[in-house]
Parts: C-alpha cells; sequence; structure tokens
C-alpha cells in the first residue's frame, strides 16, 4: 500500500534539529522524497507498522506533527504532480 | 503471494552502487541518479564496468537481493552470493531426485512439454493474428511445424526418459526456430534468421534473444534461490561446474513467452532497427548501448502484463511468473503436490 507521510519538526533547537534528520532518515529508509517534508512510502502493512512506532518514537509531541494519509494499493493513480523535481518512478522500469 | 519486486538496471559506464541508511543509491561519474528502499528491489543487474560498495553487497546478500554483474552484451561475468539460506532438507531433497532418473523424468515432463506447448502458442498466435498476410510457403510451413511440435508434445507425455525428453525438447526446439524467420513483419533482410547461433550471436535477431535470454535467466535464478532451490543442480540441465542448471530448467517454458514473443515484437514494431547492433569483424553481433536501454525498458514493461496462472487460476504480473513456477517446483519436490506442473501460456 501507498502511504504519504508528512511531518512539520520544530527546528528552534539543536535537539529538534536532530530530531528533524532522524524522522527524514526513517521516512527515507522506506520511501521516496518527493517533497521537503513529504515522503511516499510504498510500504506493506506489517513494514508500515514499524515506521509508524520507528516515527512516533523519534517526535516529540509537544512540538512536532506527523500526518499519514493512506492512498491504499493503487495509490500512484491519485497523485498528480506538476513542476519541478519529478518523483522517480519506483514501479517503472529503472535504468541508469 | 510475493510482490513483483522491481530490478535496476545499471548501463551507464563509470556507474557506482552504494548503500545509505536502507537505500540504493546509483551514481554516475559522482552524481546521484537515483535511489531506491531495498525493500521495493528484487534484483540488481550491473552491465558494463560498474561497480558496487561492499557495503550494499553485504545488504543485497543479506536480504536476497541478486545481484549480478554483466558484460555489456549480457554475459554473465560474476554475482554476489551470501551465506545459503533456506531449507537444507529442501535442497537435500532436490540432490536426492535430481539423482533418480524416475522421479527427475516426470519434473523434467513438466518442464519439456509446457516448453512445447508454448513453442506452439507462439506459432499459433502468429498465424491467427498474420497469417492471412503470410506466403502461402510460410503459413504452410508454420502451420506444419506448428503440428510437428504437437505430435512431439503427445508423444513427450507418455516419455519416462531424461534422455529422451531431452531429445523431444531439442526435435521441438528444431522445428520451431526453423520457421521463426516466417514469423518476422518487417523485410528488413538484416534481421533474417536461419538458425538459432549463440556464444557469439552471429545475426540481429539471435544477439536480441541472446541478450533477452540472459535477463530471464537472472530472474529465473533469483527466483530459485528466492524459494531455497538449489539453482545449481538441474533435472533437465545436466550438472555442469558453474552453470545454474535449475535457472536453466526454470527458464526452458518462458522463453517463448517472455522472450522469443518480446524479441519477435520489438523487432516488428521497428522499435529495434538494424541500425541498432554492432557488427564486430569476427561476426559476433551485440546491442548498441541506447537501443539495450530500450530493450530493458520493454522487457520490464512486458514483466508488469498481467495474466492469470493457469495452474493456480490466480492474476499475476508476468515477472511473478518463475517466482511461482519454482515455487510450484519446490512443493513438488516437498511431496505436497504429485507433479511439476509446467506453465502453458493461453
Amino acid at each position: 500500500m501507498l502511504m504519504l507521510v508528512t511531518y512539520d519538526v520544530s527546528t528552534e533547537d539543536a535537539a529538534g534539529r536532530r530530531r528533524l534528520r532522524r524522522v527524514a532518515r526513517a521516512c527515507l529508509d522506506h520511501g521516496q522524497r518527493v517533497q521537503n517534508s513529504v515522503f511516499e512510502c510504498e510500504v506493506d502493512p506489517a513494514m508500515w507498522a514499524m515506521l509508524r512506532a520507528r516515527l512516533l518514537s523519534e517526535i516529540d509531541v509537544e512540538r512536532d506533527s506527523l500526518r499519514f494519509y493512506r492512498l491504499g494499493a493503487d495509490g500512484k493513480r491519485r497523485i498528480e504532480h506538476v513542476g519541478a523535481k519529478p518523483a522517480l518512478d519506483l514501479d517503472g522500469p529503472l535504468l541508469f | 503471494m510475493r510482490r513483483h519486486l522491481n530490478t535496476i538496471y545499471v548501463t551507464s559506464e563509470g556507474g557506482w552502487l552504494r548503500k545509505d541508511g536502507q537505500n540504493v543509491v546509483v551514481e554516475v561519474d559522482g552524481e546521484e541518479r537515483g535511489r531506491a528502499p531495498l525493500h521495493m528491489i528484487g534484483g540488481i543487474v550491473c552491465f558494463a564496468r560498474a561497480g558496487a560498495s561492499p557495503a550494499l553487497m553485504a545488504a543485497c546478500a543479506e536480504t536476497g537481493i541478486a545481484m549480478s554483474f554483466l558484460t555489456p552484451t549480457g554475459r554473465f561475468l560474476a554475482r554476489v552470493e551470501g551465506p545459503r539460506s533456506g531449507n537444507v532438507l529442501l535442497r537435500r531433497t532436490q540432490h536426492r531426485i535430481a539423482d533418480d532418473p524416475v522421479r527427475s523424468a516426470a519434473i523434467v515432463r513438466g518442464m519439456v512439454t509446457a516448453k512445447l506447448a508454448n513453442q506452439r502458442t507462439v506459432l499459433r498466435r502468429a498465424l491467427r493474428d498474420h497469417g492471412s498476410g503470410m506466403d502461402e510457403s510460410a503459413r504452410t510451413a508454420i502451420n506444419m511445424a506448428e503440428r510437428r511440435i504437437d505430435r512431439i508434445g503427445c508423444h513427450a507425455v507418455m516419455l519416462d526418459d531424461v534422455d529422451k525428453l531431452r531429445g523431444a525438447e531439442g526435435e521441438g526446439a528444431q522445428q520451431y526456430f526453423a520457421v521463426f524467420d516466417f514469423l518476422r513483419r518487417v523485410p528488413a533482410t538484416e534481421f533474417a534468421f536461419t538458425t538459432r547461433s549463440r556464444r557469439p550471436p552471429l545475426d540481429r535477431m539471435n544477439a536480441l534473444l541472446s541478450f533477452l535470454y540472459a535477463m530471464l535467466g537472472h530472474d529465473c535464478r533469483s527466483a530459485a534461490e528466492g524459494v531455497g532451490l538449489d539453482p545449481q543442480i538441474g533435472f533437465l540441465h545436466a550438472d555442469r561446474p558453474g552453470r545454474a542448471s535449475l535457472a536453466l530448467d526454470l527458464m526452458e517454458e518462458l522463453r517463448p513467452v517472455l522472450a522469443d514473443r518480446l524479441a519477435l515484437s520489438l523487432v516488428n514494431r521497428r522499435q529495434i532497427e538494424a541500425g541498432d547492433f554492432k557488427v564486430d569483424e569476427g561476426g559476433a553481433v551485440s546491442l548498441k548501448e541506447e537501443p539495450r536501454k530500450r530493450v530493458l525498458t520493454a522487457w520490464q514493461e512486458r514483466k508488469k502484463d498481467e495474466l492469470r496462472h493457469p495452474f493456480l487460476g490466480e492474476t499475476m504480473p508476468l515477472g511473478l511468473v518463475p517466482h511461482v513456477q519454482a515455487l510450484l517446483l519446490a512443493r513438488h519436490l516437498r511431496g505436497d503436490i504429485d507433479g511439476y506442473p509446467g506453465f502453458i501460456w493461453k
């Protein structure tokens, strides 16, 4: 299933910047960065449970927020991209 | 059911693969070209002299991502192999059955008859779709070959000797490749095909076929490893050092469906032209770099086509079929199903 993960992490102090880095890293391990704090993650339910737990353990619920959008199994169809930096289609042919 | 995982192909000179977190990162000349999470990748194929970091190789070996290094023409060079995992008991059973002529004949029969049936389907499809536009002589020849392959198939169903089955397979291939050229609908003589030649391929059609077979071989090998079978112990193909006989076995029935049809479509739709190949002085023919990418793209697209598996009755992408066939073979070896059901394409 395709999950969209967005976050807002307060970067006022060093601890916040650390949280930001670690949240980004967790998302990057499971998905693709499509905008600065927006990630598309193609994960199965088990992997999603792991990612979700990892994200929840990283943030400070007093200051940061996370939003998860469940796009479902054929979520690709619901996405339209306009403008610069189009995302790589990870299900398409990967030739480099 | 397993997800059909994607394969990364690195064809650029100066390619470098590394691991970053849980991602594969592809760099070309020091510049990042793309990244993908490891869990979405089933295989990595490197052409030309691409390198990979030890950390990535370790991660691939651990997670069962098949990583192969090939020459630009698709000839196999090396692969990264991790510690053997899977089930020892299954592998031992596989070895024992491979030594037992009676039991392995039953498996080989499944493979050979499925291959013959698929070759027949390729011929029949060509007749149905384009028969009216063909010469009378071509149509007759294809009809005859189709009927002969049918007869060989009917005969093979009753054989219980591996050598005789190998003979039937060879006979079928001879009939099939004898009329293969009639399936070509572009008049260009550059694509004329007379007989199968390999190592090296001596004409354009053979070069295209060899390249696609190499890709299919990679997929079949990772399918065999994926279900815990020993890819080197085959039933139809005899053991030879360094040869992945079981991968070759699994390939046989899929060749007509996945590779031959695709090669014909590429040529017939003029997606590949005569100028896309280079011919060595020695006569060896190979694909140029840019057309090779086109072939790989078509190959990846082809694997995404959905079909209904005739034995399981489930809809799946074509790219998953090698894995499913390996799984069915493993189940047969374990004794869960009575025979090996070859993949018969409709």
